[in-house]
């Protein structure tokens, strides 16, 4: 994959007239992956925004092999897809190569889907899981998930005369990950396609499960502008706040290092979900995000240990 | 590991003493899925062990995925099922209470998988004994329901289900239901079908179709315009599979000189008074009616093999020489309208030109053996007692009643 002219050009196992909304970052991410893969692709999807906006009867956007079940259960319903290729290639019935994929947001892996993520892990299924991360349950209406940052003004930790947002800090969804020792883990931003597909050819050669976290902008959850959201990733990983590294076998490599870091309120500046967070009351809670950037790069820099 | 007769048979033998998990065990070894995906529950336990025990010594050739609930163990299930593979799984109680979102979307997307389940009841209080309320619970999920009454029709179930669920016809999930200990754990003397003879009743018609075969969406979502056709077929094909359940039956026969229908009748072509009851239970019914038959009364049973698609006209038919009928139901609805068996057994006594008013028996209900309190021969001799009393009488002194409860 040389230049993103060559990875827009090339026919699409994810076609357009989809219905996500404008200025989505799942389509993009989804349609990067795809770009990438080298065999006949089966997706599994949980229950979200993805899955109701490409697969409305008689209509899917998918030219690959599709399911989708409920919302929890992505993770275990791709591991029984794999299970039967296993099965039917030691049988003879199929001799053909497959990418297994599971696809879901943030609710449905963070939160209900966790325990069918840790399943998977855990048995070792040759998947590759992404993770569109878009930090709430943006599906149902902009619900508070616990990837939903501390602050954020959400249908469900909304601002109030007693209230200045979601009260937690997200979960480390990563860190669960990497205590099932699975062999790659990475995060990733569609901003930066380059470092996206080569995470994604990597995850896609791994024996094993892999696991990718890429933060997906949502314009309507996030209140933001729709022509942004490629900018918008792109400040999330000038500002820290979404670092891209990857961890192979247990060792971990930053991927991208920005050359001025930028401060986190260039980013939830460009969001109105953030918008209270700039009241001066509200001082404290900026600087306490701030801070909870500034430990966990110091902490990334540190495991990547000058990889 | 597993030191069981299973070790003794080696798919030839016949006359083996087994359990109904050990036979519901050998014949999902003899069935030759390609994916068993299941976790373990009282009293089903034994069914996972010894499949992973074949798996082990490489008598099946099938991926077990010893997953990390039931609602995975369905999940992986559909997805296998879907990818093109045959798919087995079995479970008991709170583990089909807990893939229930699940057995909904296993039916709407029309794979046959088929699931054992060993009877058990539900909590709370926590049981572990025997009752039908997790299968009943699961009654309008749109999956056949089988049930067993005996070590012998569980086994013979499980291997026809495969058949029926897999006709192009139907495309369903299949539920081979059994009462957890009565007869998931009682030795009984088993007719051991050849593994040969197996395949060969099995040869899939099954096309290879599938995620793994074309690049198909399974799991649209359906808006107004789609979603009551797409239930419909369903209705459609549980219609269908009455058909295909009493086809395969005859050719079971065939096989094996054992008969199955979607129910069977006991002493009930000229009975007066008579029983209908699911499971395990008809044995003792039968002890009972000979008795009562040997003092010149009447007595007769019905018991049900297929509780869904349910036998609407088969029931009236069966029943309507009847005076007086009592329906046996070993759950309750909850709903002060008695039990599942009842409540439908009652309707399909409405149902057609078999049930004109005047000749339609009278009806009463009777819950029993909640959570594996045992029924005796004395309670079913008052059964019958009670349904002589409203043939005398004409009528019923308590609609739904409640048998060896204390209250």
């Amino acid at each position: 994959m040389g230049h993103i002219k060559e990875l827009a050009g090339k026919e699409g196992l994810f076609t357009g007239g989809h219905r996500l909304c404008a200025g989505c970052g799942i389509p993009v991410v989804v349609r990067q992956f795809l770009a990438v893969t080298e065999h006949p692709v089966i997706v599994a999807a949980g229950t979200g925004c993805l899955q109701v906006a490409s697969a409305i009867y008689p209509y899917t956007a998918w030219r690959t092999g599709f399911i989708h079940s409920a919302f929890a259960n992505t993770a275990s319903t791709i591991s029984g897809v794999e299970a039967a290729y296993k099965a039917l290639k030691r049988k003879g019935l199929t001799d053909k190569e497959f990418h297994f994929i599971a696809i879901a947001g943030d609710g449905g892996t963070y939160d209900i889907g966790l325990q069918a993520l840790s399943g998977m892990l855990e048995r070792g299924h040759r998947v590759v899981y992404i993770c569109n991360d878009n930090e709430g349950y943006m599906n149902t209406g902009v619900q508070a998930s616990s990837a939903t940052p501390l602050g954020a003004d959400t249908t469900t930790t909304p601002v109030g005369a007693r209230s200045k947002g979601k009260e937690r800090e997200r979960k480390d969804i990563i860190g669960i990950v990497l205590a099932h020792n699975v062999p790659y883990v990475a995060q990733v931003s569609p901003a930066h396609w380059h470092d996206l597909t080569s995470k994604a050819k990597k995850a896609l050669k791994t024996e094993g499960p892999s696991f990718i976290n890429s933060l997906t902008p949502c314009p309507r959850g996030w209140r933001s502008e729709t022509h942004i959201s490629m900018e918008l990733c792109r400040l999330a990983v000038d500002t820290c706040y979404w670092p891209l590294f990857e961890v192979e076998e247990g060792v971990w490599r930053l991927n991208y290092r920005p050359r001025i870091k930028r401060p986190l309120a260039d980013y939830l500046r460009t969001q109105a979900r953030f918008k209270h967070l700039f009241l001066p009351e509200n001082k404290d809670i900026l600087e306490n995000l701030q801070a909870s950037v500034d430990r966990q790069w110091e902490q990334i820099l540190k495991l990547c240990d000058g990889n | 590991m597993v030191q069981t007769a299973l070790e003794k048979q080696s798919g030839s033998g016949k006359g083996t003493a087994l359990s109904g998990n050990e036979a519901i065990a050998l014949a999902i070894r003899q069935v030759n899925p390609d994916v068993v995906a299941a976790y373990p529950i009282t009293p089903q336990t034994d069914i996972v062990q010894y499949v992973a025990q074949f798996v082990a010594d490489g008598q099946v050739d099938a991926e077990f995925l010893g997953v990390e609930s039931e609602h995975s163990a369905m999940s992986a299930c559909i997805g296998a099922c879907a990818a093109g593979a045959r798919t087995v799984t079995a479970t008991s109680s709170q583990g089909l209470a807990y893939m229930w979102e699940t057995l909904h979307i296993a039916s709407g997307m029309r794979l046959p998988i088929v699931m054992a389940v060993v009877n058990r009841a539900l909590s709370s209080p926590l049981n572990i004994h025997c009752d039908h309320s997790d299968s009943m619970g699961a009654r309008d999920t749109g999956w056949i329901q089988i049930y067993s009454s005996n070590v012998q029709e569980a086994y013979d179930n499980f291997i026809q289900a495969i058949k029926v669920a897999e006709d192009p016809e139907v495309m369903l999930p299949v539920m081979v239901c059994m009462d957890g200990f009565l007869v998931s754990h009682s030795l009984e003397n088993l007719q051991i079908i050849p593994d040969e003879e197996i395949s060969s009743f099995l040869i899939s018609t099954r096309d290879q179709s599938g995620l793994l075969f074309q690049p198909v969406t399974f799991g649209a979502m359906d808006l107004q315009d789609y979603y009551f056709e797409h239930r419909r077929q369903i209705i459609a094909a549980m219609e269908t599979a009455k058909g295909v359940l009493l086809r395969t039956g005859k050719s079971f026969k065939d096989l094996t000189g054992r008969a199955y229908g979607l129910l069977s009748g006991y002493r009930i072509d000229d009975a007066e008074i008579a029983v209908v009851v699911i499971g395990s239970l008809s044995g003792s019914v039968q002890v009972v009616i000979d008795e009562l038959r040997s003092e010149g009364i009447k007595a007769g049973m019905v018991n049900l093999r297929v509780f869904r698609p349910f036998p609407v006209r088969e029931v009236a038919s069966a029943l309507s020489r009847c005076r007086a009928v009592a329906v046996l139901d070993r759950s309750d609805s909850l709903s002060t309208g008695g039990g599942p068996l009842f409540i439908d057994v009652r309707s399909a006594l409405y149902a057609g030109p078999e049930s004109r008013g005047a000749e339609r028996p009278v009806i009463v209900n009777y819950v029993y053996g909640l959570g594996g309190r045992l029924v005796s021969l004395d309670d079913i001799r008052r059964v019958f007692e009670e349904l002589k009393r409203v043939v005398s009488s004409g009528h019923t002194t308590r609609l739904i009643n409640y048998l060896g409860v204390r209250e």
